[in-house]
Parts: C-alpha cells; sequence; structure tokens
C-alpha cells in the first residue's frame, strides 16, 4: 500500500503540489493524467523516494518499488543482460545468479536475442523495455512509471502497453503511472486520477469498471470524451487540448 | 594530429550513437582532417564496398601529405644548402649512423623511460585529483587554482627548479614531465567527474547502488571519456618536455643528444633525433592508448542492429 497523505510540495518560491491525498493498493494500478507541469512527476518522485515532500507524508508499505523513467536511463555502457542484472547487482546477487535471471527476463520481453547489445544498438522500444525489465528484475511488487511510452511512435506503444498490462497483471503488481494522454490512462488504469495545472491539486477520480481486454479504441475515446464533460477535468487541459488526443 | 584526435574521441553524450561510425574510421583518418569532415558530412550509411573506397582515400590521402612534406623539405635542403637544412636523405642517413654505433637505441630507451615514468606518476595522480576535485565542489575549488598555477608555470622553469632540486639526473626530468602532465590529466579528469549524467545518478538511487558499484557503473565509464583525450595530449607533452629536460639535465638520451649535435653543429643529427622522437609519440599513442582506449570503451564502437 502506498499512501500519499495531504502532500504539498513548493519549489524555492512556486508551489507544485497541493494537498494531494492517493491511495495505491496492491495490485491496483492507477494513471494520474494532467497538463504539462503540473507536478505529477513531482508526485512520482516522491513516492521513488527522490524527493522529500514539504509539507504531508508518504507511507508506502510494499515490499519494493522500481522506477521506470521517461527516457529508459539505461547505462551506456553496459550490455542489455547487465543493464537489466544492474539492481539486483546492487543487491549482491551473485553474478552468475544474476545474469540467469536477467536472460529470463529478457525472454519474456522478447529481447531474447540481443543480451550483448549495448542500448545505442536497441531501438527507442527495446530500450524502454529494457528498463522494464530492469525494474521487474528486482521483484518489485509497485511499479512507478513516468510516462514511459511517451518517446515511441504509435504503434509501438500501443505494443508496449499491452505488454505492460500482460506483465503486470501476471505478477501481480501496482503501478504509479504518469501521463498527459488521457487515452493511455484510460486503457491502462484501474483509476484514472486527474491533476489540475500547477500547483497539481485533484479535481477528478473515476474508476475504469470495464476488463482491460475489452477497451478498444472506440471506447477508449468515448471514455475520455465522457472525462473531458466534467468541467474540472476540461478546465485541467484547457491550455494544452492538443495533448488530449492519442 | 593529436588536436583532430581529440576532436574525434570527445565525448557525446546524448547520443553515442550518433559518432560510432566515425570512431571506428577514425583509425584510419584521423591524420586527415579534411577526409574525417568528408566523413561528417556524408553521413554514417555506408555501403562495405563505399567505406572500403574511402579507407584507401584516407590512407591515400595521408601518404600525399607526408610525400608532399618530404618534398618541400628536399627543395628545402637544395635552396638554403644542406649545412643549414640537410635533407631527408642526409639525416635518414645520419639516423642509421647513430642506430649502427648504438647510441639511438640506449637514448630511445632512457628518454622513453623517464618520459613513460613522469607520465605514469602524472596520469595516475591528476586523474585520481582530478576525479576526487570533480566529485567534491569543496575540493575541487581548492584545487582549481593550483592546478591554473601548475599549468602557467612554463616547462623551463620546472627544468631549472627540478636541477636546483634532484641534480642533474634522470630524476630532474622525470620530475619535470610529471609536473608538465599533471595538470592536463587533472583537468581531464575533473572535467568528466563534474559532467556526470544526474538523470543516471538518479536511476542509481532508485535502484540502491552502493557507492563503490556507484563509481564503477556509473561514474568511471563516463570518466574514463574525458581522461583519454586528455591523456594522449598529456603523451605528446611528455615526450616534449622529456626531450627538453635531457637537454640540460641529462648525459644521455635523445635530447642529450640533440645537445651534442647542437656543440658539433650537426644538423644532420639532430634532424635524425627529431626523426626518432616523433615516430616514439606517434608508436606510443597509437601502439599503446588508442588499442587501450578501444579496449576499455568497446560501448563506443559501431553496432549491429538498428540504431
Amino acid at each position: 500500500m502506498l499512501k500519499f497523505d495531504a502532500v504539498g510540495h513548493v519549489f524555492g518560491m512556486s508551489r507544485v503540489l497541493d494537498r494531494v491525498s492517493l491511495t495505491l493498493a496492491p495490485g491496483e494500478s492507477v494513471c494520474l493524467v494532467g497538463p504539462s507541469g503540473c507536478g505529477k512527476t513531482t508526485l512520482l518522485r516522491i513516492a521513488a523516494g527522490l524527493v522529500t515532500p514539504t509539507e504531508g507524508g508518504v507511507k508506502d508499505s510494499f515490499h519494493r518499488s522500481a522506477v521506470v523513467f521517461q527516457e529508459g536511463r539505461l547505462l551506456p555502457w553496459r550490455r542489455l543482460l547487465d543493464n537489466i542484472a544492474l539492481g539486483l547487482k546492487a543487491a549482491g546477487v551473485p553474478r552468475r545468479e544474476r545474469r540467469a535471471r536477467a536472460r529470463t527476463l529478457a525472454a519474456e520481453l522478447g529481447l531474447a536475442d540481443r543480451h550483448d547489445h549495448f542500448p545505442h544498438e536497441l531501438s527507442g522500444g527495446m530500450q524502454q523495455r529494457v528498463a522494464l525489465a530492469r525494474a521487474l528484475a528486482v521483484e518489485a511488487d509497485c511499479l512507478l512509471l513516468d510516462e514511459p511510452f511517451s518517446a515511441l511512435d504509435v504503434g509501438l506503444r500501443s505494443e508496449a502497453q499491452m505488454l505492460l498490462l500482460d506483465l503486470l497483471a501476471r505478477r501481480g503488481i501496482a503501478s504509479l503511472m504518469v501521463t498527459h494522454d488521457l487515452t493511455e490512462a484510460l486503457r491502462l488504469g484501474h483509476r484514472v486520477v486527474v491533476l489540475s495545472p500547477a500547483p497539481g491539486r485533484i479535481v477528478h477520480e473515476t474508476r475504469v469498471e470495464r476488463p482491460f481486454a475489452e477497451r478498444d479504441t472506440a471506447f477508449l475515446y468515448e471514455a475520455a470524451g465522457a472525462l473531458l464533460r466534467h468541467p474540472a477535468v476540461a478546465e485541467s487541459f484547457l491550455f494544452r487540448p492538443d495533448e488530449v488526443s492519442a | 594530429m593529436t588536436c583532430v584526435s581529440e576532436g574525434v574521441s570527445r565525448p557525446f553524450r546524448r547520443g553515442p550513437f550518433r559518432l560510432t561510425g566515425i570512431n571506428a574510421a577514425a583509425g584510419q583518418v584521423e591524420q586527415n582532417p579534411i577526409i574525417l569532415v568528408c566523413f561528417l558530412e556524408k553521413g554514417m550509411r555506408h555501403s562495405l564496398a563505399t567505406r572500403g573506397i574511402e579507407t584507401l582515400l584516407g590512407w591515400g590521402g595521408s601518404l600525399t601529405g607526408v610525400l608532399l612534406f618530404v618534398a618541400l623539405w628536399e627543395w628545402g635542403s637544395q635552396a638554403y644548402g644542406s649545412f643549414l637544412l640537410p635533407g631527408p636523405r642526409d639525416a635518414l642517413a645520419a639516423l642509421v649512423r647513430l642506430t649502427r654505433e648504438g647510441e639511438a637505441a640506449s637514448a630511445v630507451l632512457a628518454t622513453t623511460g623517464r618520459a613513460m615514468a613522469g607520465f605514469a606518476l602524472a596520469a595516475l595522480a591528476g586523474t585520481a585529483l582530478g576525479i576526487l576535485a570533480g566529485l567534491s565542489r569543496t575540493l575541487g575549488r581548492a584545487l582549481q587554482p593550483l592546478s591554473t598555477v601548475l599549468l602557467g608555470i612554463p616547462p623551463i622553469a620546472w627544468i631549472v627548479l627540478a636541477i636546483l632540486w634532484f641534480g642533474s639526473g634522470s630524476m630532474a626530468t622525470v620530475y619535470t614531465v610529471m609536473a608538465t602532465t599533471l595538470p592536463v590529466a587533472f583537468a581531464g579528469a575533473q572535467m568528466g567527474a563534474l559532467t556526470r549524467d544526474r538523470r543516471l545518478q538518479e536511476m542509481a538511487d532508485t535502484f540502491r547502488l552502493p557507492p563503490l558499484m556507484r563509481l564503477f557503473d556509473v561514474y568511471l565509464p563516463h570518466i574514463v571519456s574525458y581522461v583519454f583525450p586528455a591523456l594522449v595530449t598529456a603523451l605528446g607533452v611528455a615526450w616534449k618536455v622529456a626531450v627538453m629536460a635531457e637537454l640540460f639535465a641529462t648525459e644521455n638520451g635523445i635530447g642529450a643528444g640533440l645537445a651534442v649535435a647542437r656543440v658539433n653543429l650537426d644538423t644532420a643529427a639532430a634532424m635524425a633525433w627529431i626523426l626518432l622522437v616523433v615516430a616514439l609519440l606517434i608508436v606510443a599513442e597509437h601502439g599503446l592508448l588508442r588499442p587501450l582506449q578501444r579496449r576499455m570503451e568497446p560501448w563506443r564502437q559501431t553496432g549491429r542492429g538498428v540504431a
């Protein structure tokens, strides 16, 4: 369980978060949406322990959480398997075992024939899959994802989303995902939480009841349209209407 | 040459893949900046055949440059007389004579020993201090002026001091080499440590990397890419300074040979010694440092698959 309790944060003179309270249950997938600069990434960084909030508190009772960053952040000088096994190496897992576990994960994520490639030899989609594998390798029960697919083109993105859904469901991992794409949030979340422009507050929250497998494109656009009819949501996206489109 | 090769191997943080094609080719073309520019302009996606032809052209270009230089040298020697400017053949003859007499080999050994000893000490100490100075802001501030002062002291002044402190001999030369090359290694390492990627550091935080692993897996590989070009520069400096120090401080070595040539007004021998130094420098850079860099940074080389 990850619990934000009236979290507020101030960077220098400007307030980025304003009394955000949010709970992430085990196995649950929550998507945070909001316009650029609304503090959603800051919220994620607070959850990851990279930032200490100036107000309120965070209670994290998950066994282990891992972060997938927007731009992969792989080590350019390490080969694919070693990049996946990075967290295991940090935990002191012996080389042979961590490489075996990395190999299994690589196979599961469709990277089996590229064990010895350096990150720059991989496409953007593959790099993101390596980053995902690296997060899964430490046996996290909570994934924190910061717009992990925003750099991918439409086809790759949808493929990566399906892969993520599958991995999360099979392992029962909870996830808190930040995105500025409403349809992505509606496709991947049990719950969608909308933040206002800075300072970020929760202005709307909706539970998506339909099972993941039945969320087709038609449903996504319809649900996004319905969501945008809420005045608070519309206002959040008013300044950047282009970001609503998938 | 050093300046061109520096341009090639200077680290490129955002996208190593953009330069890797050149990197592989750089081994062949770095003596020739014009061809390098051609490579840059044409981009990297060449077929193997085109690349082969360009490599050949690269070699041909370099050879043309060398031959042109030799021709100019010969012409100068004809115009000004072989006393002022002995031709390439005179210089080679002198080199052969020095080699036969065994003087060249022992001089090369002595100079190499001193230059490499001073260079190794400077590389170790300078890199270690530079990394510390880059990682710790306070230490960086404290060491920065010191490094600037050291860089500002002319090598000739170090030679005078070294002779006063250590007397004439190898020690004075080694010390002078160390004192002049240390700031170069320091600056490279410090720059590398200062420019480390904050985003990777954050990633290291979230995966709870212990300090030693952070140093070896995250910081050092990045720093190395800054240290190597600095070391190549330092190596060139080391050789030149070693020869200069020997001129004043020792009885043997290439510098001492040059001193003897001066006393005897033997310009051809002086030229021969110069040829030797240049040859040594090229061997050290391309026989030692470059292969070492390729070994240590395999991730910079052209890769397979999609980039």
